[in-house]
């Protein structure tokens, strides 16, 4: 057998690369060890969240299917961040864990070059230093040009409750057992990663009446930028929010000991942002209580997810944790928490267009790279597939930058920081947070993907009707002046705004801060839909912050445009600090810019490099 | 491979009875041992001191001290030689060029400490403060440059740093996990007073740092007045007074500056108003445009007025050039008859006479009180004190001013966080760090979040 594409894995990472290199013409084979866990979401049910959803909308815009899968499986949608301002709106909606799997697969399956076969990867065969295939448990040998590993938290994955250590992938899934020794004997760099997953409880063991509900948005919203809302505001489901209290904190101190991490039975690292509700307790002792969410996982079945609350106790002390809090009293626990350790590459070994830089030909997506969440993984995912496709047609690889995108954020950080914790996603970590909003992904986005081939001629058109609309838009709020007739001056008064001196444009007007297009369509009618006005609005108030934004772009880019030949030998580089070059060394970035993020390289390293391209190749000014 | 350099180290060369050579680079003891008659001295230890000739062939130039001192316990982290000459600059030059003959290539302005920065001897605050030191002019000065380079100012930079990132970090954590409402929620209420207090002692900082440079550089004085009045005497007597430390001041004044005195510490540059004093066959307009020519590089200006006279037109002319102006009058010859009228001026007024040397105190006493540096070398200065740090200052300020402003106004937190984050970057430069990772940190460090 044969293929130009293998993918190795079905999840978020998984999906998105089989489906992007499928459309695009690319004969490939997508390998799981269980088709009906494609598209699983074996942790939070929901997607997107506060630089998640951008993500979303940006694989979205690029092509990619989680936001169009995730619009037609949610029971709860909102909108974060409306009154941080624009740059840090983000999209969740709670997803149904039945309904969304469902969907993805009925997709996947229907997407012409696209075969999928069940069965577990145990090796690869390499060539000189060249992917030419995988070899799965029985032996076989399946052939292709390129293989995109998205194993997830698979590879020699231990699952871990209080002292007991079961060799097993997420919902006693079986695991990869040699892939990443394999690996580790081409020259990848293994790490152990943890990470790991709160309980769920019995719906009816649940007092709902002693929780404060969260309810949807009642505005309609969807990630995908080509399809419409196809739920019903009011029949979106309500989560929960609730407390730890004193009582609980008492069970988990008195019996630290036994849980997974403190009693010393991990060794995988864990991510700070997600910690276990123990570490939580042990590293912020003077806090009386901590947030904990109840979302319903699914409408076909009756289990709620107690976010907040991972932990790697013995089942004996969840019950007595669990039972602590305010309406879970009675609660059945349906699954436990537990940690999961799993063994991942060491990013700092992939280029930025994900491929390996060990072995010529694997590209890899998602936690194998050392990130955590759907998001992360399926952007990644998304960017690998289209990248492998490209390199079938010889064609340069799309490349994000941190100006473009989260995604060319979270790719640029990893392979130019590393990671020694599963990656997750903040808007803190993108200093151009202002051009990456949710609205405008799209805009950023949709040349690019045009380029590339990687969405259809309709969602090309759609992209481009929407930039005339913009267009059409603000010509209109540039042309239509606001007479301030006594009328309309006790409006501004009623809204408690300042009323304007002289008649004046509607975009002279919007740039106020207090006036809001909202307003304005109490006194004259603006024809235009919803999404144009976010969009001009955004563009107009925020104009002077936007320009400052791009103004640090463009200083980005002339370190970024000083490109470092492949080939440079940084041993001749005289006087670097010896941990700059080791960094130097192993990153091997392509530009200046992306050398000067790298921790352990200072100022003065990159003054010192900058000189010796200078003299070397006569670069750099 | 980077070339071995040398350069007198001195200054003011000519003037002391030594002159320092100093050589640096991997070649320094090869290069030396060539021109230099003791034999031990390639082979000797380092850190060592070594009595000898420099010879250029068979013609002794000096006789000299050498100290050797070996990578990386150096000043620039590589071989350092250092040859102790005889004062004069006749002899220094003619041995630099002997190394320079020998493969030595002359120094740039400021390449020790460049490459004592880029080797990873001093950081990049150091390599500013080391700079200063070398230059300092004065007491002052030099207790400024040693409170950079023990990192006094660092600190001061770091106190700020430390609450604007507890502010960032807590808005971040606000955007970043909106559902935690149980964290501290940064308000507009709230970011207004945090930035108002780091404003404050950000200010102090820039004034305290604007001193500084005063302290530094001196103060540019000009001294102006009609012909006659007794300007070159004032001036006489002002530099008279402390004949023994006159010299010139080096750098961009250089050329206009007639004469410097250091009183309490701080130096008075007297700006060359020769123009002015020349002026006296030619139409007195031209004597008026060129004192504020002078006006506009100095600091402060003395206008001087004859006690014995009546208030001339040229007076008044220049009179008015000095209302926006920091000024004193000097009003001269008290020795004479009284023939001036009052002067309706806010001006200070000093009343003296240079013939019988009376008034020249109290004027320099008012020079000192105008720039209140009265208790300045008491003061344990931590400031910026050079042009690149306090311009970091100032944007860092502007950026926090804008903050304040905005938030007057319905502008988003993620706006206000440009502003915020951009001024905790500029206060970052000046120490020499800004790196994003820091911000992240700080969240996780601070904040209790998870799934």
């Amino acid at each position: 057998m044969e293929y130009e594409i293998i993918v190795v894995g079905g999840g978020h990472a998984g999906i998105e690369a089989s489906h992007i290199s499928s459309f695009k013409g690319h004969k490939t084979l997508l390998i799981t060890i269980n088709k009906k866990n494609i598209g699983d979401m074996p942790c939070n049910p929901s997607i997107g969240g506060t630089a998640k959803g951008i993500i979303v909308r940006e694989i979205d815009a690029l092509g990619g299917l989680m936001g169009q899968i995730a619009d037609e499986s949610h029971f709860q949608i909102k909108m974060l961040n409306n009154s941080k301002g624009p740059a840090v709106r983000s999209l969740r909606a709670q997803a149904d864990k039945i309904t969304y799997p469902k969907n993805m697969q009925k997709t996947l399956e229907n997407m012409p070059n696209l075969d999928i076969l069940e069965g577990t990867v145990e090796d690869l065969i390499i060539e000189n230093k060249k992917v030419k295939g995988v070899v799965l448990e029985n032996g076989e040998k399946i052939y292709a040009q390129s293989v995109i590993l998205t194993t997830g938290t698979y590879l020699k994955a231990n699952v871990l409750i209080g002292s007991e250590n079961t060799p097993s992938g997420p919902h006693g899934e079986k695991r990869s057992n040699h892939l990443s020794d394999n690996l580790k004997k081409y020259g990848f760099t293994i790490q152990r990663l943890k990470t790991g997953t709160p309980q769920r409880i019995k719906a009816d063991s649940i007092d709902f009446s002693k929780m404060q509900p969260e309810y949807g948005d009642d505005k309609y919203w969807t990630f995908s930028f080509d399809k419409k809302p196809s739920y019903k505001i009011n029949e979106q489901q309500k989560c929960f929010l609730i407390y730890t209290n004193e009582n609980t904190h008492k069970v988990i101190l008195d019996n630290l000991d036994k849980s997974a991490m403190y009693g010393g039975f991990v060794t995988g690292i864990g991510p700070r942002y997600c910690p276990s509700i123990e570490d939580k307790l042990v590293r912020f002792k003077d806090k009386e209580r901590h947030q904990l969410f109840l979302e319903p996982e699914s409408l076909y079945y009756d289990e709620w997810y107690l976010q907040g609350f991972s932990t790697s106790m013995p089942r004996d002390i969840q019950e007595l944790m669990v039972h602590s809090l305010s309406g879970l009293e009675n609660a059945v626990i349906s699954k436990y928490a537990y940690a999961i350790e799993y063994d991942a590459i060491d990013p700092l070994q992939i280029t930025p267009s994900l491929e390996s830089k060990v072995i010529e030909g694997i590209f890899t997506a998602g936690q194998i790279n050392g990130t955590s969440g759907y998001e992360e993984a399926a952007g990644q995912g998304l960017i690998a597939g289209i990248n492998a496709s490209l390199k079938l047609e010889q064609k340069e690889p799309l490349i994000l930058k941190r100006n473009d995108a989260y995604i060319g954020v979270l790719i640029d950080d990893l392979i130019t920081k590393g990671t020694a914790e599963p990656y997750r996603m903040l808007t803190s970590r993108a200093e151009f947070r202002l051009i990456l909003r949710h609205d405008n992904a799209d805009l950023r986005l949709r040349d690019y993907a045009h380029q590339v081939g990687s969405i259809t001629e309709q969602q090309y058109k759609n992209y481009q009707e929407r930039l005339q609309k913009i267009q059409e838009g603000e010509k209109y709020l540039q042309e239509t002046k606001l007479k301030i007739t006594p009328e309309i001056k006790e409006i501004f008064a009623k809204n408690q705004k300042e009323i304007p001196n002289i008649t004046d444009s509607l975009y002279n007007l919007l740039k106020r801060p207090e006036i809001t297009i909202e307003f304005l369509e109490k006194i004259i009618e603006i024809p235009m839909d919803n999404q144009t006005k976010e969009e001009l609005e955004i563009q107009i108030k925020y104009e002077g912050y936007i320009k400052k934004t791009y103004k640090e772009v463009e200083k980005m880019k002339k370190l970024e445009e000083k490109m470092i030949p492949k080939d440079i030998d940084y041993q001749k580089v005289k006087n670097l600090a010896s941990e700059a070059r080791q960094k130097l060394e192993k990153v091997r970035p392509i530009s200046l810019g992306q050398a000067a993020r790298i921790s352990g390289v200072n100022p003065s390293d990159i003054s010192i490099l900058s000189v010796y391209l200078k003299k070397e190749y006569g670069k750099d000014e | 491979m980077d070339r071995t350099i040398a350069a007198i180290s001195t200054n003011n060369i000519g003037v002391g009875a030594i002159n320092i050579i100093r050589i640096s680079g991997e070649e320094a003891i090869e290069i030396v041992s060539k021109i230099f008659t003791n034999k031990k001295f390639p082979k000797a230890p380092s850190h060592t001191i070594h009595y000898g000739f420099i010879k250029d062939n068979e013609k002794i130039l000096d006789e000299v001290l050498v100290m050797l001192m070996r990578a990386p316990k150096t000043y620039t982290k590589e071989d350092v030689v250092e040859i102790n000459c005889h004062g004069g600059s006749m002899t220094a030059n003619k041995i630099v060029e002997l190394l320079y003959k020998n493969g030595a290539v002359p120094a740039e302005p400021g390449e020790f400490t460049k490459r004592a920065f880029l080797n990873g001897r001093i950081n990049l605050l150091e390599a500013e403060s080391i700079e200063d030191l070398l230059e300092a002019k004065n007491e002052n000065a030099r207790k400024m440059a040693l409170n950079g380079v023990s990192g006094k100012t660092t600190k001061l930079i770091e106190s700020l740093r430390e609450k604007m990132v507890s502010l960032l970090a807590n808005i971040e954590v606000n955007i970043d996990y909106p559902e935690y409402t149980d964290e501290l929620q940064i308000t507009k209420e709230n970011i207004t007073p945090v930035l108002t207090e780091i404003k404050e002692e950000l200010n102090k900082i820039v004034e305290e740092s604007q001193n500084g440079k005063i302290i530094k550089n001196g103060i540019n004085i000009a001294i102006i007045g009609r012909p006659n009045v007794g300007k070159s005497s004032l001036l006489n007597a002002l530099l008279e007074e402390d004949k023994a430390i006159v010299t010139d001041i080096s750098g961009t004044t250089r050329d206009i500056v007639e004469g410097s005195i250091i009183y309490q510490g701080i130096s008075f540059n007297f700006i060359d108003t020769a123009g002015i004093r020349e002026t006296e066959d030619i139409v007195e307009k031209i004597g008026v445009e060129k004192s504020k020519r002078v006006q506009a590089t100095s600091d402060l200006t003395i206008l001087v007025l004859n006690n014995n006279e009546k208030l001339t037109k040229e007076d008044e002319e220049l009179l008015k050039t000095i209302i926006n102006q920091k000024a004193i009058i000097f009003i001269n010859k008290t020795d004479l008859e009284k023939k001036l009228p009052e002067l309706s001026i806010e001006k200070p007024i000093i009343y003296g006479s240079t013939k019988e040397r009376k008034g020249i105190e109290e004027l320099k006493e008012e020079i000192i009180q105008i720039f209140s540096l009265e208790d300045v070398s008491h003061k344990n200065l931590a400031c910026l004190f050079n042009t690149r740090q306090i311009a970091l200052a100032k944007l860092a300020l502007q950026s926090i001013n804008h903050v304040i402003k905005e938030n007057k106004k319905d502008i988003p937190v993620d706006m206000l966080a440009i502003d915020i984050k951009e001024a905790w970057e500029n206060l970052g430069k000046i120490i020499g760090e800004a790196y994003e990772e820091e911000l992240v940190d700080n969240i996780f460090k601070r904040f209790c979040l998870g799934k």
